[in-house]
């Protein structure tokens, strides 16, 4: 898949033959591939590339996290923001094991990234070195890519391939792994070449014609059609190809948590979100539906529920970049692999123009239903205390749309992906394939860097923002402008509501303490304020918005509320419970 | 392939052609141990090409998990090919090394007989032990560790299986297009979706 950033390389080659040591080839690669900031911590084994950086502080900004996972969560909050690869630097042993679970989220969410992390001399590998381990094996299995320089020679063309990876086809993470002596080793360096082919790597399928054309065979003949899109629509800067498709169509479309904003909340064709807590009609209808289109989606298992039962009646239309992710939870019966950018438009080409008028309204139905049995009372609450849905109601309606929302993993993160308006594609950030919790925080730190023009509102729970809080202190040095808001529940609240709906509400470990967030806050030069009632959201929220630079808000909400509808694990999708 | 979506477990021979490269060989194991399978046999040598290394890994499972398995390993960026075959639908064999006490050879006309009917060679022969090869299917190898089980067996070792699969023509005309930046159409896929089971278009 062609990115912005990939559009704009240009090879400027410096006088051929100009001696450099690996570090500021390093460097000099990075600028070619277009990185303006790089998200890292020093350390013993990088230091030759921080000496290095000293050199290019103008032309490549540095952004000093607290954590090596706060590091990698901005990269990553980077890339999903501004759809360029995010680059990241640790320095060897703890900084690189601390990469991983950002590694890890990363890879599950496709997410295009550069990891550059220092290793001990070359000379020391394998004797238990100080700071050294086994970077390569550790990061294997969470990586779509990584390597080991020992000789700084390889720097250009490792560095080549490293971006061409992370970013083509199906994006994902990258991690090369540099011994100090190949960071400090003088090369005759004869300029940098990015990648365009590895003959062993085929990053995206070719379309076969074949298939579109039986897809679309299949869609003019559905009554009932149903799509299905994820990220890969937004990976694959597909939102204008794959709006064209559902408007020609006219087919009612839902969406994985990722892949939320491609479309706009209000399209009329937009019928909610998927999966155990998305939309009442669109996890019904699916075992309803004749024809399942399903598009740059993988099928995760809290998107399906129980497999077993899931869309049996339906024909199964599956367009994927990934030819692994065919068949590999839900058997298609047309696979269209490529990537969905060059597929949307020629299956556009050939389905007809139609309306689903009844069969959208019987989405509508099921939403007028869940609006009565659930939405209304989450977004306008009757109950004196505040709820999670109508904070985010209340940020709709002062932000309209427009910003970027970030969320953790939770209760808070279902609420803010349910009900967040979003007007724009790479608008929803969220750890969405592997539920990392302390994500938000970075990541929106990251994502700010990633798109400066937009608002960005970090949604967080009282138990994530505690695990990666210091980074509040990279906002306050970085000077970063982002709005952070917890909506403290007091609990641990999507567990406690799994011990509550399924454990005889045996509250085990889920009440948990936080500090005075303010003082935190305050403590790190950030303003904060903290509010628990309704008659202050909107002045608050407001304030909060208009603040110039960072602002921390605390909102404390209904103890013990639960996100509904849900569907049980182990329940089918249409078993999905409205209470 | 008759056995599509039969959840029978049974042996499959693996192939995989890669670039050499540090480090594959563990990623290519952990698809597997990820999973819980076991690899039975896993062998790894040059191929007909230079530079180009092929992987034989044998995996006792159903093919859909087969099927899955590949593709997780097709998608690594140092992988060319993978290609999953049936024990019929390849040519295999396996090595077995036995180490022997010379005098109990020499002294039983009935070992010596044993190991001519098992085809068994020796390599290296010596006052106090022989060394014996046989080459064959694991029930063969098998069968002379039993055989010579009385006869004190000192030691035994037995090699990964290597397989040549019936139907290929070999990986040479698939290089030439995965060289080109814009590889031809029969390349590009895995053959396993294209015709849905039907393996092996080659």
């Amino acid at each position: 898949m062609e990115t912005a950033q990939q559009e704009v390389l240009t090879v400027k080659e410096p006088a051929p033959g100009i001696e450099l040591t690996g570090s500021a080839a390093l460097l000099e690669g990075l600028l070619i591939e277009g990185v303006d900031t790089i998200f890292g911590y020093p350390g013993g084994a990088i230091m030759p590339i921080y000496d290095a950086l000293y050199d290019y502080m103008d032309k490549l900004k540095h952004i000093l996290v607290r954590h090596e996972q706060g590091g990698i969560h901005a990269g990553q909050g980077y890339a999903r923001s501004s759809g360029k690869v995010g680059v990241v630097f640790a320095t060897s042993g703890p900084g690189a094991t601390n990469l991983v679970t950002g590694l890890a989220d990363a890879q599950i969410d496709s997410t295009p990234l550069v990891c550059i992390t220092g290793q001990v001399f070359a000379h020391l590998l394998g004797t238990d070195a100080f700071q050294e381990i086994d970077v390569i094996n550790v990061t294997s299995p969470v990586t779509k890519w990584n390597y080991q320089i020992t000789d700084a020679t390889e720097i250009p063309e490792v560095l080549a391939k490293a971006f061409y990876i992370a970013r083509s086809g199906r994006p994902g993470p990258v991690l090369i792994d540099i011994t100090k002596n190949a960071q400090l080793q003088k090369f005759n360096f004869e300029g940098y070449t990015p990648c365009r082919h590895i003959r062993s790597y085929r990053p995206k399928p070719i379309v076969r014609k074949e298939y579109v054309e039986q897809a679309a065979e299949l869609i003019n003949e559905a009554k009932k059609p149903f799509v299905l899109w994820g990220q890969g629509v937004i990976l694959g800067s597909a939102e204008k190809e794959f709006k064209a498709f559902i408007e020609k169509s006219g087919i009612p479309s839902a969406w994985t948590i990722l892949g939320a904003g491609a479309v706009p909340t209000g399209h009329p064709l937009n019928v909610g979100m998927l999966g155990m807590h998305g939309n009442y009609g669109p996890n019904v209808l699916t075992n309803e539906c004749d024809v399942l289109i399903a598009i740059g989606m993988r099928f995760d298992d809290r998107v399906t529920g129980r497999l077993d039962k899931y869309a049996k009646q339906a024909k199964v239309i599956h367009l994927d970049i990934d030819p692994a992710e065919i068949d590999k939870n839900v058997q298609t019966t047309v696979p269209v692999w490529g990537d969905c950018k060059e597929t949307l438009p020629l299956l556009t080409d050939l389905v007809q123009e139609k309306q689903h008028t009844e069969w959208l309204a019987k989405f509508r139905d099921f939403e007028k239903q869940e609006i009565d049995a659930v939405i209304r009372e989450e977004l306008f609450p009757s109950s004196e205390e505040m709820t999670m849905g109508e904070v985010i109601q209340t940020l709709n309606e002062l932000t309209n749309g427009e910003a970027i929302i970030v969320s953790d993993v939770g209760q808070h993160q279902m609420v803010a992906c349910r009900y967040a308006k979003l007007n724009h594609s790479r608008s929803n950030i969220t750890s969405g394939g592997l539920g990392t919790m302390g994500f938000a925080l970075p990541a929106a730190i990251g994502a700010k860097f990633g798109s400066p023009e937009r608002t960005v509102v970090a949604i967080i729970g009282d138990g994530g923002i505690q695990m990666t809080i210091q980074e509040l202190g990279t906002i306050m040095q970085s000077g970063i402008d982002i709005k952070i808001i917890v909506l403290n529940n007091q609990f641990l609240g999507m567990v406690r509501q799994w011990q509550e709906l399924f454990n005889d509400r045996r509250y085990s470990f889920v009440d948990i303490t936080s500090p005075d967030f303010v003082k935190v806050a305050e403590g790190y030069g950030i303003h904060g304020k903290s509010i628990a009632k309704r008659e202050y959201l909107e002045d608050t929220l407001k304030t909060m918005l208009d603040h110039e630079g960072s602002y921390f808000l605390e909102i404390m909400v209904t103890k013990e509320n639960n996100v509904f509808p849900m569907v049980p694990q182990g329940c089918s999708v249409s078993e999905i419970r409205l209470k | 392939m008759s056995t599509e979506n039969t959840p029978v477990k049974q042996e499959y021979n693996v192939t995989v052609y890669t670039e050499n490269q540090i480090g594959l060989l563990s990623r290519i194991a952990i698809i597997f141990t990820r999973r819980k399978i076991n690899i039975d046999s896993l062998n790894t040598s040059p191929s007909e090409i230079d530079s180009i290394h092929r992987f034989n890994i044998v995996i006792n499972e159903t093919e859909d998990v087969v099927r899955k398995v590949t593709r997780q390993i097709e998608k690594q960026v140092e992988v060319l090919k993978v290609y999953y075959n049936t024990n019929e639908d390849v040519i295999w064999q396996e090595m077995a090394l036995y180490k022997v006490p010379t005098d109990t050879i020499a002294e039983k006309a009935l070992v010596e007989r044993l190991l001519r009917e098992n085809g068994a060679r020796a390599v290296v022969i010596r006052k106090d032990y022989t060394v014996f090869e046989t080459t064959g299917h694991r029930e063969e190898t098998d069968n002379l560790i039993k055989a010579l089980q009385p006869y004190g067996l000192i030691e035994f070792v037995r090699s990964a299986r290597i397989a040549i699969i019936k139907d290929s023509e070999g990986f040479n005309c698939k290089l030439r297009e995965f060289e080109r930046s814009e590889p031809g159409q029969d390349v590009i896929e895995n053959e396993f979706l294209n015709s849905r089971g039907k393996v092996f278009s080659m």
